[in-house]
């Protein structure tokens, strides 16, 4: 009895290990999760805006979401690092006439608006997600990812992760382009 | 032809480091001396040949030969020298190279110092070294070689994300990896032993400077990467529960614990099977970092290069070196019993509660660092926990473990008196109660976190102090006598006080500028004012600068109050070459608070957005690790670290790094 707890590490190690083997040995691209939401209309969505924010601090509603146009929807949070690495990017898809919505996920108001201000505020419309409800609707997994809404105000595309430029010319300038036609 | 060298180098030492991981092992099982000899040599040239080959790859960095992939891929030509120099290790291909490195390093040293081990148990722990050394080996020559050739070679390179253009990063990972893989000495030892099939006093005292110096590299590491955090990427966050971050924080959690232990299997032969679990745990904690940064199975802002198949490469390492070390556990630790018996209540006690609490808060981080995948794993994939989960985890295990940090040393060993202990500690006691009711009074209902974090800071200090004060007898015999017994005292006696202290004052760093910071957000116009925290700021516009490869808006700011002027520059650069841009902020210290600016976007009226904090205490976070790593090189050069040592200053040489 007594050797047996000896086996415990080895048994929770190896657990660990079978779990984060499987989806690497499945080939799966970690960032590439299925969604639920793919083709499916945006969830119900209103969300308070971010009081210090410089540009605007109109929240974000489905409204906003039924845009007539193709637009991204991203994820973020001051406190996440990730999402600075791909912030850049975000920056030059704004400058490039692409309107882009933002859910600040589970984030003091006052350091979000920091965040933008600092770094620049690639975003229309920024909703404050205090308690990750939205998160849940959506299906957020994590920080930061981004979604791309056709002009009908469904979901077409979702990507979990920070965006690298590789990214945006394989799947989302194409899709936005095919979108507007 | 140079990088063909370092090409050859690796794969020299590749075939060394094979070498260096079966002979002696067979030979320590079969009692050939001959054979447990060629580990010496062979440890040796690995560190020289892998030093070879990590020149080579520098020397491609610093003439910038665009013909290397690597090269291309994170230099260019403009790039200050200084960068293109710590470039070298900024990539995944070229840290990997720095990694083997560090590990042959340690190898070679425990080679040419360790000439007071037991032939076969040094024989034994090189062959581990070996061992690892050859999957990691294998692993850079199979999916990540820095020495590949492009044709046609471009013109120019593409630059090193600018982010990790920095002073402070430029030497984060080197002592990172120091401390990563310098736990890979006390998990060869921990096998070692195992094989040996015997952990005694000797064993613990063979082991522990190796983890001390892995520990003193880990804690400088992080919090060079918690100080580049600071003034780079925020606005005064210096820890942002990144999966990265959490990497490195847990196998300092466990290697603290391990440091603790093993004082215990030294001084009283017990706790043995439980320091040899903790060895082989944090070297995996290492591996584990590592793994979930080069993986990309979590998503972070140092994943540069995420490669699937690299993932299942360290996956498989992983399972191995730490699969088979902990197999190798559960065959023989149950025979490692014995030691002396202890009431709850004595030093072994406190240092039970101790690694009982390092470990519960490993294990939160662990969980919070891995849970969106758990979720993910089991069709989930809802929630996501970022600082809030682990605030809430980790400040509830840190008050019993700080607590305890200030009772513990006043025990004694076997059966301790708590009444005693606690009788001693009067002094501290008070200061903290007096201090924590001043703050009570002062900030009338304001933040308790904030009192109890100013108590628990000031409790290690005070705790400390009052620790050495009793050892020196202090006021109870005369001043000189005291002196006297303060002169006397084996080098870990100070390490603790340091060590102690040092981790009080980094909280009180951490408390302060959570809690007390204040900010100020203004567009203003040159020539205009603000005023925070009593200083005043005056903006004096904007200029352009040109940088070696970068063109920046540099904000000129001066900052008084009382007679004293603070010049800020913050800057927002813009990196043409790499397409990014990045904000430098400017810092003003008094070394009980920092005046922070960072320049925002500019206006259409040629105004800017300005934004001030003003942190106080924070630069005691890092004054105050710098005193934890100060304590334990201290400790390091303890007399019974190298007791039985013939040449006992050479060995003292070999485990201290420069001060």
């Amino acid at each position: 009895m007594r050797r047996l707890v000896y086996l415990v590490p080895l048994t929770v190690f190896l657990a660990l290990a079978i779990w984060l083997a499987v989806p690497l040995l499945e080939g799966r691209d970690p960032s590439a999760l299925p969604s639920a939401l793919i083709d499916q209309a945006v969830p119900v969505t209103d969300l308070p805006g971010i009081p210090g924010r410089v540009r605007d601090a109109v929240g974000l509603t489905d409204a906003d979401l039924l845009a007539g146009e193709p637009i991204l929807v991203n994820v973020f949070a001051s406190w996440c690092l990730p999402c600075l690495a791909e912030h850049p990017l975000l920056m030059g898809l704004s400058d490039d006439g692409v309107t882009i919505h933002a859910i600040n996920y589970r984030d003091d108001p006052a350091d979000s608006a920091d965040w933008l201000a600092r770094h620049g505020d690639p975003f229309d419309r920024v909703g404050l997600d205090r308690d990750g409800r939205a998160g849940v609707d959506w299906g957020v997994t994590g920080v930061p990812e981004t979604f791309v809404i056709d002009a009908d105000g469904r979901i077409r595309y979702r990507f979990a992760g920070p965006l690298t430029p590789a990214i945006l010319d394989r799947d989302i300038r194409p899709l936005l382009a095919s979108l507007n036609q | 032809m140079i990088p063909e060298l370092g090409h050859f180098a690796l794969i020299l030492a590749f075939v060394l480091s094979l070498v260096q991981g079966t002979l002696p092992l067979v030979g320590a099982a079969r009692g050939e001396a001959r054979w447990m000899a060629v580990a010496n040599p062979a440890a040796v040239g690995q560190f020289g040949l892998l030093l070879l080959a990590f020149l080579a790859l520098m020397y491609a960095f610093i003439v910038s030969d665009f013909t290397v992939s690597n090269v291309v891929q994170n230099s260019h030509s403009a790039k200050p020298m200084l960068y293109k120099i710590t470039g070298v290790w900024g990539n995944h291909e070229g840290s990997m190279i720095l990694w083997v490195l560090i590990l042959a390093l340690f190898g070679a040293m425990v080679a040419l110092f360790g000439r007071n081990l037991p032939p076969t148990l040094k024989a034994r722990v090189l062959g581990i070294q070996g061992l690892i050394g050859v999957g990691f080996l294998l692993f850079i020559l199979a999916t990540s070689n820095p020495f590949l050739r492009v044709d046609p070679p471009p013109l120019d390179g593409t630059d090193l994300n600018p982010l990790l253009q920095d002073p402070g990063l430029a030497f984060h990972p080197p002592f990172l990896y120091f401390g990563y893989v310098g736990f890979s000495m006390a998990f060869s030892f921990a096998i070692a032993a195992l094989i040996e099939g015997r952990v005694d006093a000797a064993w613990a005292r063979w082991v522990r400077p190796w983890t001390l110096a892995a520990w003193c590299g880990l804690t400088l590491g992080i919090a060079l990467g918690s100080w580049w955090a600071y003034y780079e990427l925020g606005w005064g966050g210096w820890w942002f529960w990144d999966p990265v971050e959490n990497a490195s924080l847990m196998p300092w959690l466990t290697g603290t614990a391990l440091l603790h232990s093993a004082i215990v299997v030294e001084k009283r032969d017990t706790l043995k099977s439980w320091t040899i679990l903790l060895a082989i745990v944090t070297f995996g904690l290492s591996l584990l970092g590592t793994f979930l940064v080069r993986s990309g199975v979590l998503t972070s802002v140092h994943a540069f290069a995420v490669d699937p198949e690299r993932g299942i490469f360290i996956l498989v390492l992983l399972i191995l070196a730490l699969g088979g070390g902990l197999a190798l556990y559960a065959i023989r630790a149950p025979r490692l019993q014995g030691g002396g018996l202890f009431a709850p209540i004595s030093r072994e006690g406190g240092l039970i509660v101790n690694n009982l609490l390092l470990v519960t808060a490993t294990l939160t981080v662990l969980v919070g660092t891995l849970y969106p995948l758990l979720l993910d794993a089991v069709g989930g994939g809802l929630v996501s926990v970022g600082p809030p989960f682990f605030n809430a985890v980790f400040i509830p295990l840190a008050v019993p473990l700080v607590a305890a940090m200030g009772i513990g040393p006043m025990l004694a060993w076997k059966r301790g008196d708590l009444r005693a202990a606690l009788g001693r500690l009067w002094f501290a006691a008070v200061v903290v109660i007096v201090v924590a009711l001043g703050a009570v009074w002062f900030w009338a209902g304001g933040p308790v976190l904030a009192v109890l974090g100013v108590a628990m800071g000031l409790w290690l200090v005070a705790s400390a102090l009052t620790e050495m004060a009793e050892r020196i007898r202090l006021f109870r015999i005369p001043l000189a006598a005291s002196w006297q017994r303060f002169t006397g005292l084996p080098r870990s006696a100070y390490g603790l006080t340091l060590a102690h202290a040092g981790l009080g004052i980094a909280i009180l760093g951490m408390v302060g500028t959570s809690v007390f910071r204040t900010e100020v957000i203004e567009i203003m116009a040159p020539g205009e004012q603000i005023e925070i925290a009593g200083y005043v700021l005056t903006f004096d516009g904007v200029r352009d600068v040109q940088g070696p490869n970068y063109i920046s808006n540099q904000g000129h700011l001066v900052a008084e109050a009382d007679g004293n002027q603070f010049f800020l520059t913050p800057e927002k650069r813009w990196y043409p070459i790499a397409q990014m841009a990045t904000t430098e902020a400017a810092i003003a210290t008094t070394w009980l608070a920092d005046i922070y600016v960072a320049l925002g976007e500019p206006r259409d009226d040629g105004r800017w957005v300005i934004r001030a904090w003003h942190h106080p205490l924070v630069p005691w976070i890092w004054v105050g690790s710098v005193i934890m790593v100060l304590g334990g090189f201290v400790s390091l050069t303890d007399r019974r670290l190298r007791v039985g040592a013939p040449r006992r200053a050479k060995i003292g040489a070999s485990v201290q790094p420069a001060e």
